[in-house]
């Protein structure tokens, strides 16, 4: 059974602010669509190789040229915050 | 615009362009004058792009003058599930993460639509990143269902099935990852075609769940659907999924009938607890398949009960890993007043993503974390590989199998508030998804309420041309797709 704390570790690993009332609803909620999902426990896959995508795919390989991209302002246009040509954010690193 | 206009498939509409009985712009002024009209009722779109739509159609207009159009869709009046990037119009994926996200490229399935003259509407409502199945999880608004505006248009490509239905576009395109196509055709009445993973570049389409999202089209009847599927399908060398192999022409099949064809019904898709009218129009739709020359036989597809629960794992922690990249810095929202990176990030996610969106990446988060990586997402994939070999053993047998898209028909807004409940709506398109086979949904039916009813056709991988013909087949057979909303 999921665990307030577990709620809570998984948002700080998600990265997801929740209120109070968020943790303990969401834990509800988890902890019945992990039950339904507990059911493939009952499934013998022991012998079974897992499938990561429908259609085999091999490593799909280009020459290595060289091509026009996106101009740097196109790409910074959406920033919610520049500085000159870099992305801004909080400070990360302490004086 | 004509009122019967409003609900003319595509290739009967530029058929029209050619006789010169009508022209692309009016046709796109007929819909913008739709939208403006009846939009406020529906909730299909998000934005309008009256002037680039107006633009584009007098292009169109003069190369039908000319005598040169670029083939059946151009001048086609369309919109795209707002998850396609289109460059200077926004894109939202339903999210008020992406508020103020415009995009400085095109979608591959733009660029290759625009190339073949369709003229884009605007762009339509769905489930905030096509995270759930009935469009009340937009970060905007929900949208209805033109059959009856109390009950939903199914999701997550609800506002692109929805414009269809209600006659605010000719065509549209979504995306599919557990049924986002197929389900919404189902429940709007039209055609929705999922086709085979890696079929069509995803380049631009903002990701879900990268090895179940499948881009496909909606389209009133099955030749539109396979026109615009047409245009956008083959390899693309900015998506290294997409497969490279020829296209066929897929009207060109339809000819060859459903004559010979073996189709499977899967016990496993008629279960206690559908929609008694649902199966019955369904099973009616098989006799008539037999009727017109192919030879039914039924099948077994047994871990279709555990398609759900796998897929309840795959996709959330799909997404959880894809919908990392919404911290707050590139692009989007940014909620201010943070102490440092961390605490932007986990602010701006807190408010900027909806409730569903959350359960997911949370439910995601947890089936990748340590300690349970191999019980959820290990055994997943495992399961996964059960559900594919269920469908190689059928196709061993069979060329289709014939199926309900849902267990139910269009439900009210606001009666599944209980997410598992929501989640039980996909059990028959999933396994199609987990399996990547191509599926198609198209009306067979109304309910005694008129309510629409999906017939679900799955095929082999690449298989389309089969798929489409039987489709084509039956719809010709009966009729269905000619039905329209009341009022619409």
């Amino acid at each position: 059974m999921i665990s307030r704390q577990d709620v809570e570790h998984v948002a700080r690993l998600s990265r997801l602010a929740l209120s109070d009332a968020d943790i303990e609803k969401m834990r509800e909620q988890l902890a019945a669509i992990l039950a339904h999902i507990d059911t493939l426990r009952a499934l013998d896959t022991e012998q079974v190789e897992p499938t990561s995508h429908a259609v085999p795919m091999e490593n799909v390989m280009r020459e290595d040229e060289p091509r026009p991209s996106l101009p740097q302002e196109a790409m910074l246009a959406n920033a919610p915050d520049r500085s000159a040509d870099f992305f801004r954010v909080p400070r990360i690193i302490e004086d | 615009m004509a009122e019967a206009a409003a609900h003319r498939p595509i290739h009967e509409l530029t058929d029209a362009f050619r006789r010169g009985e009508t022209t692309p712009t009016a046709a796109t002024e007929g819909y913008l004058a739709r939208i403006a009209a009846r939009d406020a009722d529906v909730g299909a779109y998000l934005s309008v792009t009256r002037e680039e739509a107006l633009a584009a159609a007098s292009e169109s207009d003069a190369r039908y003058r000319a005598g040169r159009p670029r083939g059946p869709l151009d001048g086609a009046p369309i919109t795209y599930k707002d998850l396609f990037c289109t460059r200077g119009v926004p894109t939202t994926a339903g999210s008020r993460i992406l508020e103020r996200f415009v995009p400085p490229y095109d979608a591959t399935v733009v660029e290759r639509l625009a190339a073949a003259g369709a003229v884009m509407l605007g762009k339509t409502n769905m489930d905030e990143f096509a995270m759930g199945s009935s469009t009340e999880h937009s970060g905007f608004h929900p949208t209805r269902n033109p059959w009856d505006l109390s009950r939903v248009p199914g999701g997550s490509s609800g506002g692109p099935a929805a414009a269809v239905a209600g006659g605010l576009a000719a065509g549209s395109l979504g995306t599919d990852t557990g049924g986002s196509i197929r389900q919404p055709a189902a429940f709007c009445g039209i055609v929705g075609v999922k086709p085979t993973y890696g079929r069509v570049s995803r380049y631009g389409a903002i990701a879900f769940a990268s090895s179940l999202d499948h881009v496909g089209p909606f389209g009133l009847d099955v030749t539109d659907a396979a026109l615009l599927l047409q245009a956008i399908a083959g390899r693309d060398p900015l998506d290294s999924t997409s497969i490279d192999a020829p296209v066929p022409d897929y009207v060109a099949g339809f000819a060859a009938g459903v004559e010979g064809l073996r189709l499977g019904v899967p016990d496993e898709y008629f279960i206690d607890g559908m929609d008694p009218e649902v199966e019955r129009a369904v099973r009616a739709a098989v006799d008539v398949l037999r009727g017109l020359g192919a030879s039914i036989e039924r099948v077994s597809l047994p871990t279709t009960e555990h398609a759900l629960a796998t897929y309840y794992v795959i996709a959330p922690a799909e997404a959880s890993s894809n919908l990392a990249r919404y911290d707050g810095v590139k692009y989007g929202l940014r909620v201010p007043g943070a102490r440092d990176l961390i605490d932007m990030a986990s602010r701006t996610r807190g408010a900027g993503f909806g409730a569903e969106v959350k359960r997911r990446i949370m439910l995601g988060t947890y089936a990748l974390s340590s300690g349970y990586y191999d019980a959820y997402y290990g055994k997943a994939q495992r399961v996964r590989t059960l559900v594919r070999r269920d469908f190689e053993a059928v196709f061993g047998r069979v060329d289709l199998v014939v199926a309900p898209t849902t267990p139910t028909v269009a439900f009210k807004h606001g009666e599944r508030e209980d997410p598992l409940s929501m989640y039980l709506n996909d059990v028959f398109t999933i396994p199609a998804s987990m399996a990547g086979l191509p599926a198609v949904s198209v009306p067979c039916g109304l309910n005694r309420i008129g309510l629409p009813i999906g017939l679900q056709l799955i095929g082999r991988t690449l298989d389309e041309p089969a798929v489409l013909r039987a489709a084509f087949a039956y719809e010709q057979a009966t009729g269905w797709h000619r039905r329209r909303p009341p009022g619409a």
